[in-house]
Protein backbone atom coordinates (compact mmCIF):
# COMPACT_ATOMS: atom_id res chain seq x y z
CA UNK A 1 0.00 0.00 0.00
CA UNK A 2 1.03 3.61 -0.49
CA UNK A 3 1.02 3.97 3.26
CA UNK A 4 2.58 6.18 5.91
CA UNK A 5 5.40 3.68 6.49
CA UNK A 6 6.88 4.05 3.00
CA UNK A 7 9.15 7.02 3.71
CA UNK A 8 12.45 6.19 1.98
CA UNK A 9 13.70 9.47 0.49
CA UNK A 10 11.08 11.64 2.21
CA UNK A 11 12.03 15.14 3.32
CA UNK A 12 11.19 16.94 6.52
CA UNK A 13 11.92 14.42 9.27
CA UNK A 14 14.84 16.32 10.74
CA UNK A 15 18.11 15.05 12.18
CA UNK A 16 18.74 11.44 13.25
CA UNK A 17 20.30 12.55 16.56
CA UNK A 18 21.76 9.10 17.25
CA UNK A 19 23.29 9.88 20.64
CA UNK A 20 19.90 10.86 22.05
CA UNK A 21 18.21 7.72 20.69
CA UNK A 22 20.77 5.00 21.29
CA UNK A 23 18.78 2.59 23.49
CA UNK A 24 16.45 -0.24 22.48
CA UNK A 25 13.50 1.60 23.99
CA UNK A 26 12.53 5.24 24.31
CA UNK A 27 13.96 6.87 27.41
CA UNK A 28 11.40 6.75 30.20
CA UNK A 29 9.24 4.17 28.43
CA UNK A 30 11.54 1.15 28.80
CA UNK A 31 9.15 -0.78 31.03
CA UNK A 32 6.07 -0.92 28.85
CA UNK A 33 7.97 -0.97 25.57
CA UNK A 34 9.96 -4.05 26.60
CA UNK A 35 6.74 -5.73 27.70
CA UNK A 36 5.03 -4.78 24.43
CA UNK A 37 7.93 -6.24 22.45
CA UNK A 38 7.83 -9.51 24.39
CA UNK A 39 4.02 -9.84 24.23
CA UNK A 40 4.19 -9.36 20.45
CA UNK A 41 6.97 -11.94 19.99
CA UNK A 42 5.27 -14.48 22.26
CA UNK A 43 1.84 -14.00 20.63
CA UNK A 44 3.39 -14.55 17.20
CA UNK A 45 4.50 -17.98 18.36
CA UNK A 46 0.84 -19.04 18.15
CA UNK A 47 1.10 -19.03 14.36
CA UNK A 48 -2.22 -17.26 13.79
CA UNK A 49 -0.60 -14.78 11.39
CA UNK A 50 2.49 -14.48 9.20
CA UNK A 51 5.18 -11.85 9.72
CA UNK A 52 3.85 -10.10 6.62
CA UNK A 53 0.32 -10.00 8.00
CA UNK A 54 1.73 -8.36 11.12
CA UNK A 55 3.68 -5.84 9.03
CA UNK A 56 0.51 -4.96 7.11
CA UNK A 57 -1.43 -4.56 10.35
CA UNK A 58 1.21 -2.06 11.46
CA UNK A 59 1.32 0.04 8.29
CA UNK A 60 -2.39 -0.01 7.36
CA UNK A 61 -3.18 3.19 9.27
CA UNK A 62 -3.75 6.87 8.69
CA UNK A 63 -0.55 8.89 8.53
CA UNK A 64 -1.62 10.79 11.63
CA UNK A 65 -2.11 7.60 13.64
CA UNK A 66 1.10 6.02 12.33
CA UNK A 67 3.22 8.98 13.35
CA UNK A 68 1.48 9.63 16.66
CA UNK A 69 1.49 6.08 17.99
CA UNK A 70 5.27 5.73 18.13
CA UNK A 71 7.16 2.55 17.36
CA UNK A 72 5.90 0.16 20.03
CA UNK A 73 2.52 1.86 20.05
CA UNK A 74 2.20 0.69 16.44
CA UNK A 75 3.22 -2.82 17.47
CA UNK A 76 0.50 -2.88 20.13
CA UNK A 77 -2.14 -1.50 17.79
CA UNK A 78 -1.28 -4.16 15.19
CA UNK A 79 -1.19 -6.95 17.76
CA UNK A 80 -4.59 -6.12 19.21
CA UNK A 81 -6.06 -5.81 15.70
CA UNK A 82 -4.72 -9.26 14.73
CA UNK A 83 -5.88 -10.87 17.97
CA UNK A 84 -9.39 -9.47 17.50
CA UNK A 85 -9.54 -10.25 13.77
CA UNK A 86 -8.60 -13.88 14.46
CA UNK A 87 -11.24 -14.11 17.19
CA UNK A 88 -8.69 -14.87 19.91
CA UNK A 89 -10.00 -11.93 21.93
CA UNK A 90 -12.96 -9.62 21.53
CA UNK A 91 -12.96 -5.84 21.28
CA UNK A 92 -14.96 -5.81 24.50
CA UNK A 93 -12.32 -7.85 26.30
CA UNK A 94 -9.62 -5.48 24.99
CA UNK A 95 -11.67 -2.58 26.37
CA UNK A 96 -11.68 -4.17 29.81
CA UNK A 97 -14.94 -6.12 29.58
CA UNK A 98 -15.48 -9.51 31.22
CA UNK A 99 -13.40 -12.40 29.92
CA UNK A 100 -15.36 -14.75 27.70
CA UNK A 101 -14.90 -18.47 27.21
CA UNK A 102 -16.24 -18.70 23.66
CA UNK A 103 -13.29 -17.12 21.80
CA UNK A 104 -10.98 -18.98 19.43
CA UNK A 105 -8.41 -20.92 21.47
CA UNK A 106 -4.74 -20.22 20.68
CA UNK A 107 -2.91 -22.86 18.66
CA UNK A 108 -0.21 -22.90 21.33
CA UNK A 109 1.22 -20.81 24.13
CA UNK A 110 4.97 -20.22 24.41
CA UNK A 111 6.35 -21.61 27.68
CA UNK A 112 9.39 -19.93 29.25
CA UNK A 113 11.53 -23.01 28.66
CA UNK A 114 10.79 -22.84 24.93
CA UNK A 115 11.86 -19.22 24.48
CA UNK A 116 15.55 -19.97 23.85
CA UNK A 117 14.93 -22.76 21.33
CA UNK A 118 12.14 -20.77 19.62
CA UNK A 119 14.33 -17.67 19.16
CA UNK A 120 17.28 -19.81 18.01
CA UNK A 121 15.09 -21.53 15.40
CA UNK A 122 13.51 -18.35 14.09
CA UNK A 123 11.27 -18.59 11.07
CA UNK A 124 13.20 -19.29 7.86
CA UNK A 125 11.32 -18.23 4.73
CA UNK A 126 13.32 -20.09 2.08
CA UNK A 127 11.20 -22.60 0.17
CA UNK A 128 11.81 -25.45 -2.28
CA UNK A 129 11.77 -23.96 -5.79
CA UNK A 130 10.68 -27.37 -7.13
CA UNK A 131 12.68 -26.95 -10.28
CA UNK A 132 11.84 -23.30 -10.90
CA UNK A 133 14.94 -21.46 -12.02
CA UNK A 134 15.59 -17.78 -11.39
CA UNK A 135 14.80 -15.72 -14.47
CA UNK A 136 17.59 -13.19 -13.80
CA UNK A 137 21.32 -13.52 -13.24
CA UNK A 138 23.77 -11.18 -11.54
CA UNK A 139 24.57 -8.32 -13.90
CA UNK A 140 21.22 -8.42 -15.72
CA UNK A 141 19.64 -5.00 -16.23
CA UNK A 142 16.08 -4.84 -14.92
CA UNK A 143 13.34 -2.29 -14.47
CA UNK A 144 11.13 -2.36 -11.40
CA UNK A 145 7.43 -2.39 -12.19
CA UNK A 146 5.20 0.51 -11.28
CA UNK A 147 3.09 -1.57 -8.89
CA UNK A 148 0.57 0.32 -6.75
CA UNK A 149 -1.27 -2.36 -4.76
CA UNK A 150 -3.72 -1.45 -1.99
CA UNK A 151 -2.39 -4.42 -0.03
CA UNK A 152 1.04 -5.10 1.43
CA UNK A 153 4.12 -4.82 -0.75
CA UNK A 154 7.83 -4.50 -0.12
CA UNK A 155 8.48 -2.51 -3.28
CA UNK A 156 9.12 0.98 -1.87
CA UNK A 157 7.72 3.97 -3.74
CA UNK A 158 11.19 5.39 -4.36
CA UNK A 159 12.23 2.17 -6.15
CA UNK A 160 9.28 1.85 -8.55
CA UNK A 161 9.73 2.14 -12.32
CA UNK A 162 13.50 2.46 -11.99
CA UNK A 163 16.29 0.78 -13.94
CA UNK A 164 18.87 -1.14 -11.92
CA UNK A 165 20.85 -4.32 -12.14
CA UNK A 166 20.80 -7.66 -10.38
CA UNK A 167 23.56 -7.83 -7.78
CA UNK A 168 22.68 -11.14 -6.10
CA UNK A 169 20.24 -14.02 -6.43
CA UNK A 170 19.31 -14.54 -2.77
CA UNK A 171 17.07 -17.59 -2.82
CA UNK A 172 13.51 -18.77 -3.31
CA UNK A 173 11.62 -17.04 -0.52
CA UNK A 174 8.05 -16.70 0.74
CA UNK A 175 6.50 -13.83 -1.21
CA UNK A 176 5.58 -11.01 1.17
CA UNK A 177 2.78 -9.56 -0.96
CA UNK A 178 0.87 -12.87 -0.86
CA UNK A 179 2.01 -13.93 2.61
CA UNK A 180 0.43 -10.71 3.90
CA UNK A 181 -2.93 -12.09 2.70
CA UNK A 182 -2.36 -15.30 4.63
CA UNK A 183 -1.01 -17.38 1.71
CA UNK A 184 1.76 -19.42 3.31
CA UNK A 185 2.63 -21.31 0.11
CA UNK A 186 3.40 -18.44 -2.28
CA UNK A 187 7.13 -18.07 -2.94
CA UNK A 188 9.29 -16.42 -5.59
CA UNK A 189 12.94 -15.93 -6.45
CA UNK A 190 14.40 -13.06 -4.48
CA UNK A 191 17.10 -10.75 -5.83
CA UNK A 192 19.17 -7.87 -4.56
CA UNK A 193 18.79 -5.08 -7.11
CA UNK A 194 21.26 -2.20 -7.15
CA UNK A 195 20.48 1.31 -8.38
CA UNK A 196 22.80 4.22 -9.02
CA UNK A 197 21.99 7.05 -6.61
CA UNK A 198 21.44 9.35 -9.60
CA UNK A 199 18.71 7.05 -10.95
CA UNK A 200 16.77 7.44 -7.71
CA UNK A 201 17.51 11.01 -6.67
CA UNK A 202 18.43 12.76 -9.90
CA UNK A 203 20.68 15.76 -9.88
CA UNK A 204 20.61 16.13 -6.09
CA UNK A 205 22.18 12.73 -5.43
CA UNK A 206 25.07 13.26 -3.01
CA UNK A 207 27.59 11.38 -5.12
CA UNK A 208 27.00 9.82 -8.54
CA UNK A 209 29.09 6.77 -7.62
CA UNK A 210 26.90 5.94 -4.61
CA UNK A 211 24.35 3.14 -4.81
CA UNK A 212 21.20 1.90 -3.11
CA UNK A 213 20.11 -1.72 -3.10
CA UNK A 214 16.79 -3.27 -2.22
CA UNK A 215 15.53 -6.85 -2.19
CA UNK A 216 12.98 -7.64 -4.89
CA UNK A 217 10.92 -10.72 -5.58
CA UNK A 218 10.74 -11.70 -9.24
CA UNK A 219 7.19 -10.31 -9.79
CA UNK A 220 8.53 -6.82 -9.00
CA UNK A 221 10.90 -6.92 -11.98
CA UNK A 222 10.93 -6.90 -15.76
CA UNK A 223 13.80 -7.22 -18.18
CA UNK A 224 15.02 -4.10 -19.93
CA UNK B 1 7.56 12.80 16.06
CA UNK B 2 6.38 11.62 19.48
CA UNK B 3 9.77 10.09 20.32
CA UNK B 4 11.43 13.47 19.97
CA UNK B 5 9.56 14.76 23.00
CA UNK B 6 9.72 13.52 26.54
CA UNK B 7 6.47 11.78 27.37
CA UNK B 8 4.67 13.29 30.29
CA UNK B 9 3.94 11.06 33.22
CA UNK B 10 0.23 10.69 32.62
CA UNK B 11 0.87 9.37 29.11
CA UNK B 12 3.53 6.99 30.35
CA UNK B 13 1.32 5.75 33.13
CA UNK B 14 -1.47 5.29 30.64
CA UNK B 15 0.70 3.15 28.36
CA UNK B 16 2.06 1.15 31.29
CA UNK B 17 -1.47 0.49 32.48
CA UNK B 18 -2.66 -0.47 29.01
CA UNK B 19 0.17 -2.93 28.46
CA UNK B 20 -0.30 -4.45 31.91
CA UNK B 21 -4.00 -4.89 31.18
CA UNK B 22 -3.22 -6.52 27.83
CA UNK B 23 -0.72 -8.89 29.44
CA UNK B 24 -3.25 -9.85 32.09
CA UNK B 25 -5.92 -10.48 29.47
CA UNK B 26 -3.62 -12.56 27.27
CA UNK B 27 -2.31 -14.66 30.14
CA UNK B 28 -5.85 -15.37 31.32
CA UNK B 29 -6.79 -16.36 27.78
CA UNK B 30 -3.81 -18.72 27.58
CA UNK B 31 -2.23 -16.78 24.71
CA UNK B 32 1.00 -15.76 26.48
CA UNK B 33 2.79 -16.74 29.68
CA UNK B 34 4.40 -13.98 31.77
CA UNK B 35 7.52 -16.01 32.55
CA UNK B 36 8.11 -16.39 28.80
CA UNK B 37 7.87 -12.62 28.38
CA UNK B 38 10.51 -12.16 31.11
CA UNK B 39 12.71 -14.65 29.29
CA UNK B 40 12.36 -12.89 25.92
CA UNK B 41 13.26 -9.51 27.44
CA UNK B 42 16.19 -11.04 29.35
CA UNK B 43 17.50 -12.75 26.19
CA UNK B 44 17.84 -9.47 24.32
CA UNK B 45 19.16 -7.58 27.34
CA UNK B 46 21.92 -9.99 28.25
CA UNK B 47 22.51 -12.78 25.72
CA UNK B 48 21.79 -11.68 22.15
CA UNK B 49 23.46 -8.41 21.22
CA UNK B 50 26.28 -6.81 19.24
CA UNK B 51 28.97 -8.86 21.01
CA UNK B 52 27.78 -11.70 18.78
CA UNK B 53 28.40 -9.71 15.63
CA UNK B 54 31.72 -8.38 16.95
CA UNK B 55 32.94 -11.97 17.40
CA UNK B 56 32.00 -12.71 13.79
CA UNK B 57 33.84 -9.63 12.52
CA UNK B 58 37.00 -10.27 14.57
CA UNK B 59 37.12 -13.83 13.30
CA UNK B 60 36.65 -12.64 9.72
CA UNK B 61 39.62 -10.28 10.21
CA UNK B 62 41.89 -13.06 11.45
CA UNK B 63 40.75 -16.29 9.79
CA UNK B 64 40.86 -16.18 5.97
CA UNK B 65 38.97 -19.46 5.58
CA UNK B 66 36.19 -18.19 7.81
CA UNK B 67 36.13 -14.91 5.89
CA UNK B 68 35.65 -16.80 2.62
CA UNK B 69 32.87 -18.86 4.16
CA UNK B 70 31.21 -15.69 5.46
CA UNK B 71 31.34 -14.22 1.98
CA UNK B 72 29.91 -17.37 0.35
CA UNK B 73 27.31 -18.38 2.94
CA UNK B 74 26.98 -15.98 5.85
CA UNK B 75 24.00 -17.81 7.34
CA UNK B 76 26.02 -21.02 7.73
CA UNK B 77 29.27 -19.32 8.78
CA UNK B 78 27.55 -17.22 11.45
CA UNK B 79 25.39 -20.17 12.49
CA UNK B 80 28.56 -22.21 13.11
CA UNK B 81 29.39 -19.75 15.91
CA UNK B 82 26.00 -20.40 17.52
CA UNK B 83 24.30 -17.23 16.30
CA UNK B 84 21.09 -18.29 14.63
CA UNK B 85 17.40 -17.69 14.58
CA UNK B 86 14.90 -14.90 14.82
CA UNK B 87 15.66 -12.03 12.43
CA UNK B 88 18.89 -13.69 11.32
CA UNK B 89 17.51 -16.62 9.37
CA UNK B 90 18.98 -15.40 6.07
CA UNK B 91 22.23 -13.50 6.49
CA UNK B 92 24.57 -11.76 4.10
CA UNK B 93 27.86 -10.19 5.14
CA UNK B 94 28.90 -7.08 3.22
CA UNK B 95 32.55 -6.11 3.41
CA UNK B 96 33.77 -2.54 3.61
CA UNK B 97 36.82 -1.67 1.50
CA UNK B 98 38.63 1.55 0.66
CA UNK B 99 36.49 1.62 -2.50
CA UNK B 100 33.09 0.87 -0.97
CA UNK B 101 31.40 1.62 2.35
CA UNK B 102 28.23 -0.35 3.12
CA UNK B 103 25.39 0.91 5.28
CA UNK B 104 22.11 -0.80 6.21
CA UNK B 105 18.58 0.56 6.64
CA UNK B 106 15.00 -0.67 6.51
CA UNK B 107 12.97 2.15 4.98
CA UNK B 108 9.62 0.32 5.28
CA UNK B 109 9.84 -0.80 8.91
CA UNK B 110 12.79 -1.81 11.07
CA UNK B 111 14.34 -5.04 9.72
CA UNK B 112 17.64 -5.66 11.50
CA UNK B 113 19.86 -8.70 12.15
CA UNK B 114 18.78 -9.49 15.71
CA UNK B 115 20.78 -12.73 15.93
CA UNK B 116 24.08 -10.86 15.63
CA UNK B 117 23.22 -7.31 16.78
CA UNK B 118 20.29 -7.79 19.17
CA UNK B 119 17.44 -5.32 19.12
CA UNK B 120 17.82 -2.21 16.96
CA UNK B 121 18.48 1.14 18.63
CA UNK B 122 15.70 3.72 18.62
CA UNK B 123 17.41 5.83 15.94
CA UNK B 124 17.52 2.89 13.50
CA UNK B 125 13.72 2.57 13.78
CA UNK B 126 13.16 6.33 13.59
CA UNK B 127 11.58 8.21 10.71
CA UNK B 128 14.62 10.45 10.12
CA UNK B 129 16.99 7.50 9.64
CA UNK B 130 14.53 5.50 7.53
CA UNK B 131 13.74 8.49 5.32
CA UNK B 132 17.23 9.86 4.87
CA UNK B 133 19.67 6.92 4.78
CA UNK B 134 18.80 6.06 1.17
CA UNK B 135 18.72 9.65 -0.12
CA UNK B 136 21.59 11.30 1.72
CA UNK B 137 23.74 8.66 3.40
CA UNK B 138 26.75 10.97 3.63
CA UNK B 139 24.78 13.64 5.49
CA UNK B 140 23.47 10.94 7.83
CA UNK B 141 26.97 9.56 8.35
CA UNK B 142 28.16 13.05 9.26
CA UNK B 143 25.62 13.05 12.10
CA UNK B 144 27.37 9.92 13.37
CA UNK B 145 30.72 11.68 13.10
CA UNK B 146 31.78 9.71 10.03
CA UNK B 147 33.20 11.45 6.96
CA UNK B 148 34.24 9.24 4.07
CA UNK B 149 36.63 10.18 1.29
CA UNK B 150 34.79 11.19 -1.90
CA UNK B 151 36.43 8.29 -3.72
CA UNK B 152 34.83 5.78 -1.33
CA UNK B 153 31.45 4.93 -2.84
CA UNK B 154 28.57 4.36 -0.44
CA UNK B 155 26.22 1.44 -1.00
CA UNK B 156 23.07 1.59 1.14
CA UNK B 157 21.27 -1.74 1.63
CA UNK B 158 17.51 -1.33 2.11
CA UNK B 159 16.34 -4.49 3.92
CA UNK B 160 13.01 -4.92 2.16
CA UNK B 161 12.76 -8.74 2.41
CA UNK B 162 13.98 -11.33 4.93
CA UNK B 163 17.67 -10.98 4.04
CA UNK B 164 19.54 -9.45 6.96
CA UNK B 165 22.80 -7.61 6.37
CA UNK B 166 25.87 -7.50 8.60
CA UNK B 167 28.50 -4.92 7.66
CA UNK B 168 32.08 -6.15 8.10
CA UNK B 169 34.01 -2.95 8.83
CA UNK B 170 37.60 -2.52 7.71
CA UNK B 171 40.19 -3.70 10.20
CA UNK B 172 41.85 -0.64 11.74
CA UNK B 173 45.53 0.06 11.19
CA UNK B 174 47.89 -0.76 14.01
CA UNK B 175 46.07 -3.91 15.11
CA UNK B 176 48.60 -6.47 13.87
CA UNK B 177 49.15 -9.16 16.44
CA UNK B 178 46.10 -8.31 18.53
CA UNK B 179 44.09 -11.25 19.84
CA UNK B 180 40.68 -12.06 18.40
CA UNK B 181 39.06 -11.02 21.68
CA UNK B 182 40.90 -7.69 21.72
CA UNK B 183 39.94 -7.08 18.10
CA UNK B 184 36.28 -7.78 18.90
CA UNK B 185 36.49 -4.95 21.41
CA UNK B 186 37.12 -2.54 18.52
CA UNK B 187 33.94 -3.58 16.70
CA UNK B 188 31.07 -1.29 17.63
CA UNK B 189 27.41 -1.96 16.92
CA UNK B 190 27.29 1.05 14.60
CA UNK B 191 30.30 -0.19 12.62
CA UNK B 192 28.27 -3.33 11.82
CA UNK B 193 25.27 -1.24 10.68
CA UNK B 194 27.62 0.93 8.63
CA UNK B 195 26.96 4.16 10.52
CA UNK B 196 30.33 3.90 12.23
CA UNK B 197 33.85 2.61 11.72
CA UNK B 198 35.75 0.11 13.85
CA UNK B 199 37.62 1.84 16.66
CA UNK B 200 41.33 2.57 16.49
CA UNK B 201 43.17 0.53 19.13
CA UNK B 202 44.10 3.60 21.18
CA UNK B 203 40.43 4.68 21.27
CA UNK B 204 39.03 1.36 22.47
Amino acid sequence: MNGPHDIGGAHGFGPVAPAAHDGHYHAGAEGWEARAMAITVASGFGGHWTIDESRFAREDRTPLEYHQLGYFGIWLAALTRLLAERGLVTEDELAGGPIRNDTVPPNRCLPAAEVGPMLARGGPVDRDPQGREPVYRPGDVVRTKNLQPRGHTRLPAYARDKVGRIAHVQGFHAFADESAKGDRAAAEWLYTVVFDAGTLWGAVAENPADEVTFDAWEPYLERV
Amino acid sequence: MPHDHPHDHSELDDMTARVMALETLLTRKGIVESAALDEIIETYETRVGPRNGAAVVARAWTDPEFRDWLERDATAAIGSMGFTGRQGEHMMAVFNTPERHNMVVCTLCSCYPWSVLGMPPVWYKSMPYRARAVREPRAVLAEFGVTLPEETAVRVWDSTAEMRYLVIPMRPDGTEGMSVDALAGLVTRDSMIGTGLALAPEAA
